[in-house]
């Protein structure tokens, strides 16, 4: 694989489409209007519609992120968009209720609350997952559904509004780039750091392509799963006080509502199978501002926001068919066919690790 | 996310269908739940005077009807191991477009083919393309809720009365029962369904293959069962029962707008959870599922009875709920020998 050339390998690291799209849809924006790609620094802050897209998306990037490597893991992460809820709720009611709102002090003991909130409630998700052994999908379900319930019993059904200038940094404040594109980035750079130049990123793949060899080969199988929900119920807190912290409300009813499948279609078009293994954190990432400019784009061609949600399907079902091993494979064939070295290993050890073992043979069966 | 499931079923399945004479482990779910409908309801009946009218107990059915025939469509799914999250938007979508065809002057009858033609046709496309191009249920059918979702939006950005006589009377006019009790026609049509789908589910090849499907897509094909017939058709069934859903969710609000439903597919899979369906597939009941539901709508009422509750803690009633049944599902599962 290493000794593939460049494009070989750019080609096979899935990335090669999102930033296609990504790229084709920056170009549209910028044919309908040419001041789309204009950054201005004014006061010490850059400002354009890059800049916005970027700020605008980094909520979704961020859980995207946690939500990638639960995802390598095999599971899946639905309650994201509840913590992101609960942690606005906490951090606004307990600001609220300070002696002095306005305080420092007040915005960081209350924002610390609701990472350490959202830390117990990734510890519940991987309690339910890696200690109990219930289905990803079902277990997180279960707070998706309380959890917003949880968010509204603690602002009592009220959108909570405050006024602190400290809150107010994280999800609007700049420095020269807005701090939420900052915390995104740091988040990106720390897992990046993390998981690929130690041995972590490998152990968490292992665990998602097969649970149960990793922990015979001697993983600790349980904590990487455990570590990796709460790792991403973090990351869905941090996105929670920038979603809050932008409109300085908490809004239990609404805050990411959505989000977590915003996150998933982010990984799955960044092209990491929901069948667990390989993740890719740059291919999250483009998914990611893939979501958001296709949001900016309806807004800013003045087509009708409600309708974005179209836009949305056949973007998403045109990456993942482009992806899909089946529509791959096809269009594979012509290139593997004149370059006829071992360099397409990359890709049937990909498909292997996403089909059942009796895969094969029924596609054997179905053929004749 | 299917195969570190498997084995669960394995375990449960031979000893059921080797005919191990006590309660197959798989119907246990179903009767822990209709044990709980009954607690619940004698819990409100202690407690509130007038809960205990058979009123009540057909007002759950009434306020439920589309939540029934939601959750039988998911059922289908579920059994053969996929999820279908598009059934909210597409609820929404068909009451979007009744509303519409109906103030547009087009007869009742065409609208209704129309809103089913619809709902079967979305269905189609992704049981296609989920079977087709092996992308994921979640995904295609998340795609599938967008669309749906956008295309009411389409239609229409605000809400839409419907205004037509025969949709009206057939929404209003009430079916006398002996004793005092009245159910609206949109009961009756979920419960004709909860009956045609357990037929189909439990006693047809169809219902058959989807339970083996879900038990073991590669053994069925393997035993040369007509997978992907069966695996689309689900999600036929799945877009039909919404918007047969749809249908009764406008008659039971009597307007379409496009965020009508919002977050009902979580209410129905919560159900079909809660009925004693397994989400690896290969093990469900519809009639499971109809308990279900009962029971959120019993949560609902006991809520609404005690007044000083705010609506909140019904979300949080049913994630307890759901909590309890699959802690309990896989404490019975690992039971198994």
């Amino acid at each position: 694989m290493t000794s593939a050339r460049p494009l070989d390998r750019f080609r096979s690291s899935g990335l090669l489409w999102p930033l296609v799209a990504i790229v084709a849809l920056l170009a549209a924006n910028a044919i309908v209007r040419p001041s789309f790609l204009a950054l201005r620094f004014q006061d010490g802050h850059l400002y354009g519609s890059l800049v916005d897209i970027l700020k605008n998306g980094a909520p979704t990037m961020l859980i995207a992120l946690g939500m990638c490597l639960v995802i390598a893991t095999r599971g899946i992460d639905l309650s994201v968009g509840a913590v992101v809820a609960i942690s606005g709720a906490v951090t606004c009611s307990y600001i609220a209720a300070a002696p002095d709102p306005t305080s420092a002090r007040a915005a960081l003991v209350g924002m610390g609350m609701a990472l350490a909130l959202c830390a117990v409630l990734g510890l519940w998700n991987g309690f339910l997952v890696a200690a109990l052994g219930i289905q990803p999908i079902i277990a997180t379900l279960v707070l998706m559904t309380a959890g917003r319930g949880i968010a509204m019993l603690i602002t009592d059904g009220q959108i909570i509004t405050v006024r602190n200038p400290v809150f107010r940094t994280v999800g609007a404040g700049f420095l020269v780039l807005p701090v939420s594109i900052l915390i995104a980035i740091a988040v990106f750079v720390l897992v990046a750091v993390v998981t690929r130049r130690t041995a972590l990123g490998l152990l968490i793949e292992s665990v998602g392509i097969n649970p149960e060899a990793s922990r015979l080969a001697g993983l600790r199988a349980r904590t990487i799963r455990w570590t990796v929900y709460v790792f991403a119920a973090i990351c869905a807190g941090v996105a929670g006080l920038m979603i809050s912290s932008n409109v300085s409300a908490a809004d239990a009813n609404n805050a990411g509502l959505w989000i977590e499948m915003d996150a998933i279609l982010a990984v799955v078009i960044g092209g990491t199978s929901l069948a667990g293994g390989r993740y890719s954190l740059t291919g999250t990432l483009l998914g990611a501002l893939i979501i958001q400019t296709l949001t900016t784009t309806v807004y800013s061609m003045g087509i009708a926001p409600e309708i974005t949600l179209v836009f949305k399907a056949v973007v998403v079902i045109a990456v993942c068919l482009l992806q899909a091993p089946k529509v791959r494979a096809a269009l594979g064939r012509r290139t593997r066919r004149r370059s006829a070295q071992p360099a397409p290993d990359a890709e049937p050890g990909a498909e292997r690790s996403e089909q059942t073992p009796t895969g094969p043979i029924v596609e054997k069966v179905t053929q004749p | 996310m299917t195969t570190s499931a498997t084995p669960v079923k394995d375990n449960a399945s031979p000893r059921a269908l080797l005919g191990g004479r006590s309660i197959p482990g798989r119907v246990v779910p179903v009767i822990v739940t209709f044990v709980l409908f009954v607690l619940l309801f004698g819990v409100g009946a202690a407690r509130y005077d007038g809960f205990t009218s058979g009123q009540v107990l057909a007002n759950l059915f009434i306020d439920n009807a589309f939540l029934i025939v939601l959750a039988v469509g998911m059922t289908f799914v579920i059994v053969t191991g996929g999820i279908d999250l598009s059934v909210g938007a597409v609820v929404a979508l068909s009451t979007m477009v009744a509303a519409a065809g109906l103030r547009a002057g087009l007869p009742l009858p065409l609208v209704v083919l129309l809103v089913l033609a619809m709902g079967s046709t979305l269905g189609l496309l992704m049981g296609l393309v989920i079977h087709h191009f092996e992308i994921q249920p979640f995904i295609v059918t998340l795609a599938g809720m967008f669309l749906a979702r956008g295309l009411c939006f389409v239609v229409g950005v605000e809400s839409i009365s419907i205004k037509d006589d025969v949709f009206r009377s057939v929404a209003t006019s009430p079916i006398l029962l002996p004793g005092g009790v009245s159910i609206t026609w949109s009961v009756l049509i979920a419960l004709v369904i909860v009956a045609v789908a357990a037929w189909v589910l439990h006693r047809t090849r169809f219902g058959r293959t989807a339970y083996a499907i879900g038990g073991s897509e590669g053994s069925a094909t393997l035993m040369g069962l007509p997978v992907a017939r069966v695996k689309v058709g689900v999600y036929v069934i799945s877009g039909l029962c919404s918007a047969i859903a749809g249908l009764l969710f406008g008659l039971y609000m009597l307007s379409g707008y496009g965020l009508h439903a919002v977050g009902m597919e979580l209410d129905a899979i919560a159900s079909v959870v809660i009925g004693g369906t397994l989400l690896s597939g290969g093990v469900g009941y519809v009639l499971g599922s109809l308990l279900g539901v009962l029971v959120l709508g019993v949560i609902q009422t006991l809520i609404s009875f005690q007044g000083t509750l705010s609506s909140w803690w019904t979300k949080i009633a049913i994630g307890t709920l759901l909590l309890l049944f699959v802690v309990m599902q896989r404490a019975f599962m690992r039971r198994q020998p």
